[in-house]
Order: C-alpha cells, then structure tokens, then sequence
C-alpha cells in the first residue's frame, strides 16, 4: 500500500497549529522557519489566543481557513485537542498532516491509546500522518522547512527519511559542509501511520530525488519492509545506516545457526539481498549518498588512482584492500597515451603518480584519457588544491602582490578550479565516475580547489580511504543492479 | 514446541533437495547395520558410525561418533557399543554409518527463523570453528542463484576457497546449488524452525554435508 505524499511535501497551503508570540515555542518556530526558508504557498497559523506573529495574522480557530485553501498541517498543539484539530482540518481539505506534538506512544499506557486513535482517525478521514513526537518535514523544491528546529538545508537530490529526528539535522548539516543538497527530508517520529517504507516509496516515484537516504533504529516488520525497500531498490539507490547495530552477543539457540544468527549479520545479509547500500555511521551514509546522488554508477571494480605524489596513492590503494576494488594494472595504450603528456620520471603503473610533471593542461588530459578508457571504470584524482595552498601563503604573506606573486597566485588558482570542472564534465561525458579527496575539503573549504567542486555541485571527499569507501559502496550497488539485469 | 529430526531423516530430507549428503545407511541392530554397508557400493571404509534419533542432538559430547573404522569386525564392535550406551530416554534409536570423506577445508550452511525477518538461510566458514571465527553470510529465504552467489562472495575468507594445499578451488556452482536446494528445504518442507548442515566438507572442490540436522514443529513432526 503506497501512500500519496505530495501534500506532505509539496503543499499548496499550510495551516500551523498551536501558534503564539512566544519564540521558544514550536508553533513559532515554524512558522519562522517556513518564512526564513522562503516557501511560496499560503500560510494559516492557528494559536489559542488570535492576534499577530511575526506579521503574520494568526488566527483563532481552524474554520477561518478558506476552503481548499490549505492541504496541510503542522501539528504543534498539545495531544488531547489533536483529534478536533485534524477533524477541521480535513474539512478544509487537508489531505497530509505532520504531528510535531508529542504525548503519544512514547509517554505512557495513555499515549498508547491516544495514539491508536490517531491511527483510526487518520484512517476514517483517509490523511497521510506523519509522525507524531517528529522533528519535521522539509522540501528544497517547495521551499519548505516545516520544522521544529534547524536547519534547512541547500536544494539537491537526496531524500532523507529517518526514525530519528537528530539524524535528519545531522544529514542536513552535512548537506550544508558538502554543498551536495537535498530534495525531501522527514522523520518519522512515532511512526505510527506513515512509516521509512512509506516515505521510501514515495521518494521512488519522485522526480526531484535521485537517492534515497534512511536511517533507522527498529525493525517492526522485517519481511515486508524487505520487500518493500527491494522494490524500491531495483528503481532507485537506497543508503541505509542502521543505529543499535552492535552484536549483541549469540542467541540462546539450539542450533549452530542461530548461535551465529546475531541481529548485525541477519540485517546485513538482509541489506544485500535487498540491495540496499548499508553505510557504517551517519557521515559515510551521507558521503555515499553524496556521491551517487552527483556522480553515475560504475561499471565494475577497476579503478585508476591519479595523484600529483606518491603517498596519497599508496594510502589510496590500501583503502581498497578489503573492498570489492582494485587498483587495475594500466592497459598498455592507456599506458602509452600517458607516456606521451608525462616525462619519463612518472610511476608508469597504477596509481598515476605524476611526480610534479604535470603542466598546464596535464590533469585534465590523464583525467580524460583514464575516464574514457573501456577497461577503467572509476578514477580518483588525489592533490586537489595543493596549487591553491601555496597560493594562500603567497597570497597571506607580505609579500604580495609583487615580486610576480600576483600572476602566480591567480594561475594556481585557476588551476586548481580548473581540475575541478574538468573531473565533474569528463565524468558527466564519459559516464565514468571521477571523484576527488583531499583533507582540504575540511580544513580550507575555502581553497578553490574544494569550493571549485561545490560550484560544480559534487561531493569532496576528505581522504583518499574516504572517496574509495564510497566508490566501493556505489560499485558494490552497480553489480547488485548488473547481476540481476537492472 | 520444536523438535529435531535425528541425523539420519534430517540426511533424507535435505537430500530431497538436492543437498549433497556423504553416502550413508543406517541399521537398528549390528546385523542389519554391516549388511547395509555390505549392499552399499557407496558406503566405502574407512566409515564413520554414529547413534541417531530424534533424541539426541548433540551426539560428539556423549561420544556417540565413531571416527575412522576402517574394517566390518571394527564396525560390528562399534555398532555393539554404541546401541548399548542408549538410554531410556533417547527414544528410538538407529546406528547411522557412512563413508568418511576427505577434505581439510569445512563450511557450515544452515537456516534460522528470524525473529524480525522470518525463515533465513547462512554460509559460514569453519565446521566446528563457525562460532569462533564467525565469517557468516545471511540472506531470507527464498534465495535466487544469484543470491547464493553473492552469500559466497560476502565471506571474508575468500583465499579458503581458492586452491588451497593441493586440493582444488571451490566449485562455486555446486555450493550454489547446494544452498538453493537448502532454502528450498526452509521454503517447501513444512514448519522447518532450524537447520545445521555443520560440516560441509569440500571434497576435490565439492561441498557435501557430512552432519545434518532439522529442527521443526512438534505438530508437523511426524
């Protein structure tokens, strides 16, 4: 049963419930973050006391919406005049709510049961319920952060459902670090109508996500949920990262099996099957989100490392030991095309190790040649924005701009932006994924190298381990797909 | 409730399957016992002789396994001893005897009911070490070729699949074969609650079960 959202999405009008004056109360709070965020529709905040907040009128009672005026609610309102508030609602025409309110299943044997009402009543009055005990919903293409708390985020592809609500700050957070934005997020709150495959599903069929991002903490019913999120899979990529994923220890079992039967590697073999990308924490679930929601899917396991010195390659090929890449020996007219742009001191094997050869153009040309090899299908570019460091200094020191540190300065960083924009067009063209890490990526966002490929609307990875991490995960989806003819 | 198959209905029923199994026959008096053997081209000494029933599941830690008999006198002694440490309470019981086979390398396939995922089919390394080493592969049943595939290639110790001290490499395609046949068994046989096929020992390269044990539903426990 899959659930049409677009209300909770993509409102045409949204009423808040329980607005006041007061700034530290969650039905201001999202009223101002709907504002700040710049959302188009109409806004309808509704408070006990009818007045003004933040220039808005607020009004007295649900009924003073114009019919059809709105086709969500934000529930901020405490729980036991919820049921009267939604009623209203739907006589509007509300068809998607988001309870933010909490009192339900988490506080007790009488939240249990004001919970199980909501069910019903969302049920009789066929809306589509989010949460309650939810942090909120935001959408890049409506404009919309219809949340409790911060932040919103930058528009991208990334579809966020979560069971918990932290989480969703922590991805849109990372959104804000890495510049790859966001199309939906959402958390799930209680859950108890609309649950990850619902949202999931929804995100399947929606034309402004590419990927699909879920962290959650519980498994309430395991084999439908694994047939759901396949389903899901086989169309779009799905990054889970899952918390209280620790071994608990073996099973009291009677059998060999179920001693080895631990929670983990149930889940794990479940996430395999399903083709679901599991990711180990939030940030790498992020990071390979990141880079498939910006990079296309490799064709197979060889990769070639280009680097500007050697160490970074090395560290770039231990990160594959233990992963489903390789390091490919050069093919020999790859091998032969390179000897043509490099002096002859480069490595002369994989990784490239141009060895400070390079001149003007050569990191757009090895990139390109490597890229668009048929026996190479994913290429990592490691010394992103080392020209632009030394520009810094040049640039910071007193000795600026003369002594022809001007020209210099401008040229390597040009350069740097340069290499940026290639790797994002040659992979974009060729079809080959081209990532690129460098630790500069967090300690000088700034350097142009880094902000050239937020410009370019792709993910800088931090490390080498990083990128090839996320290379895997992405690889490992891709043969999931290839072997079943996807 | 749940219940175990003894070792040798278990054999029959993954068998069925098309799960290889070490050739075996089973007897309930010594006399019967050596006269299977004798009647089986298969069963070859050396053999391995072992007491089963529904009863007794854990057949190593009452000494209950024979190892290594390597001629019908030494089997006849064995089967003796092995009928007479029954006890009352073991049920119904049979002397299982089968062909020793060869291997140094041992996996281990299984099934689990899931709590959170239901019916769930396992590729471990290691026979007896499976526990300790905990190289394991899950997937729900059913499983397509395609997933018993990837089950082989999730195991981290892949080097133990390749040529390894003189025997050769894995034939992938029959332990793929294999573990589809073991989910068919979760998938078609009736209230299938556990499976231990523990070990599977690969001979010139080919799995076979040489332990086998179904845990299933009292009521459909016939």
């Amino acid at each position: 049963m899959s659930h049409d959202l677009s209300a909770l999405f993509d409102p045409k009008g949204i009423i808040i419930t329980g607005v006041s004056n007061h700034p530290g109360k969650f039905g201001f709070v999202t009223l101002h973050n709907l504002l700040a965020s710049g959302y188009e529709g109409a806004i309808f905040p509704v408070g006990r006391e009818p007045g003004e907040a933040l220039g808005r009128p607020v009004l007295g009672s649900i009924d003073e919406v114009p019919d059809g005026a709105a086709d969500m609610v934000f529930i901020c309102t405490p729980q036991a005049v919820n049921e009267d508030l939604l009623r209203a609602a739907a006589a509007k025409g509300v068809t998607a709510a988001f309870f933010a309110a909490a009192g339900y299943r988490e506080a007790g044997p009488d939240g249990v049961e004001a919970e199980r009402r909501l069910v019903a009543l969302a049920d009789e009055l066929g809306i589509a319920v989010a949460g309650p005990n939810g942090q909120g919903v935001i959408s890049t293409p409506s404009k919309m952060c219809a949340q409790i708390v911060a932040p919103y985020a930058p528009a991208g592809r990334i579809a966020v459902a979560s069971q918990s609500g932290n989480f969703v700050s922590s991805f849109l957070n990372l959104a804000h670090h890495t510049g790859v934005g966001i199309s939906r997020a959402v958390a799930a709150g209680n859950a108890a109508v609309l649950g990850i495959a619902d949202y999931v599903e929804w995100f399947a069929d929606d034309p402004e996500t590419s990927v699909c991002l879920v962290y959650m903490e519980s498994v309430d019913n395991g084999r439908e949920m694994f047939d759901r999120l396949k389903a899901v899979a086989e169309r779009k990529p799905v990054v889970v990262v899952k918390g209280g994923a620790s071994d608990a220890g073996a099973r009291a079992a009677a059998s060999h099996t179920g001693a080895l039967a631990s929670d983990d590697a149930v889940f794990d073999g479940m996430c395999r099957q399903a083709g679901l990308i599991r990711a180990r924490d939030v940030e790498e679930a992020f990071e390979v989100a990141a880079t498939i929601a910006t990079q296309p899917l490799p064709n197979g396991e060889r990769v070639v490392v280009v680097t500007t010195v050697g160490g970074w390659g090395v560290a770039a090929v231990d990160a594959m030991s233990g992963s489903r890449l390789v390091a490919t020996p050069l093919p020999a007219d790859l091998h032969a095309a390179i000897d043509e742009k490099l002096p002859p001191r480069w490595s002369k094997n994989n990784p490239i190790d141009m060895a400070g050869g390079e001149t003007r153009d050569t990191v757009p040309e090895i990139l390109e040649l490597a890229a668009s090899h048929p026996e190479v299908d994913s290429v990592l570019f490691l010394g992103l924005g080392i020209q632009s460091n030394t520009a810094a200094m040049m640039r910071e020191g007193e000795f600026y701009p003369d002594h022809g540190l001007e020209r210099i300065v401008d040229f390597h960083e040009r350069q740097d932006a340069r290499y940026a924009e290639a790797a994002a067009e040659i992979s974009a063209r060729t079809g080959t994924p081209v990532l690129l890490a460098t630790e500069l990526a967090n300690a000088r966002p700034d350097n142009p190298g880094p902000a050239a490929v937020r410009s370019a609307g792709r993910m800088c990875h931090a490390s080498a381990g990083r990128a090839i991490r996320s290379l895997d995960l992405m690889t490992r989806y891709a043969d999931w797909r290839r072997a079943r003819g996807l | 409730m749940s219940i175990t198959l003894s070792e040798a209905e278990s054999r029959r029923v993954v068998a069925q399957h098309g799960v290889p199994v070490s050739p075996f026959v089973t007897g309930t008096n010594t006399d019967d016992v050596v006269a299977a053997v004798a009647a089986d081209p298969q069963v070859t000494y050396p053999v391995v002789a072992k007491l089963c029933g529904r009863a007794i599941a854990h057949k190593t830690e009452r000494g209950l396994v024979r190892l290594r008999i390597a001629d019908e006198s030494t089997l006849r002694a064995a089967c003796d001893d092995l009928l007479a440490a029954a006890r009352p309470d073991d049920g119904d019981v049979e002397v299982l005897v089968s062909t020793m086979l060869d291997g140094n390398r041992e996996l281990i396939v299984g099934l689990n009911d899931d709590p959170q995922f239901g019916l769930t089919i396992m590729l471990g390394v290691g026979g007896i070490l499976a526990e300790a080493i905990r190289d394991v592969a899950f997937r729900l049943v059913p499983i397509s070729a395609i997933d018993a595939e990837e089950m082989i290639d999730d195991l981290a110790t892949q080097r133990l699949l390749e040529e390894f001290r003189g025997e050769p490499a894995l034939d992938r395609q029959a332990l793929i074969d294999a573990l589809v046949g073991l989910a068919a068994v979760g998938e078609q046989e009736a209230g299938i609650r556990s499976a231990d096929l523990n070990p599977l020992i690969l001979v010139d390269g080919k799995p076979v079960a040489v332990d086998a044990l179904l845990e299933v539903d009292e009521a459909v426990a016939r």
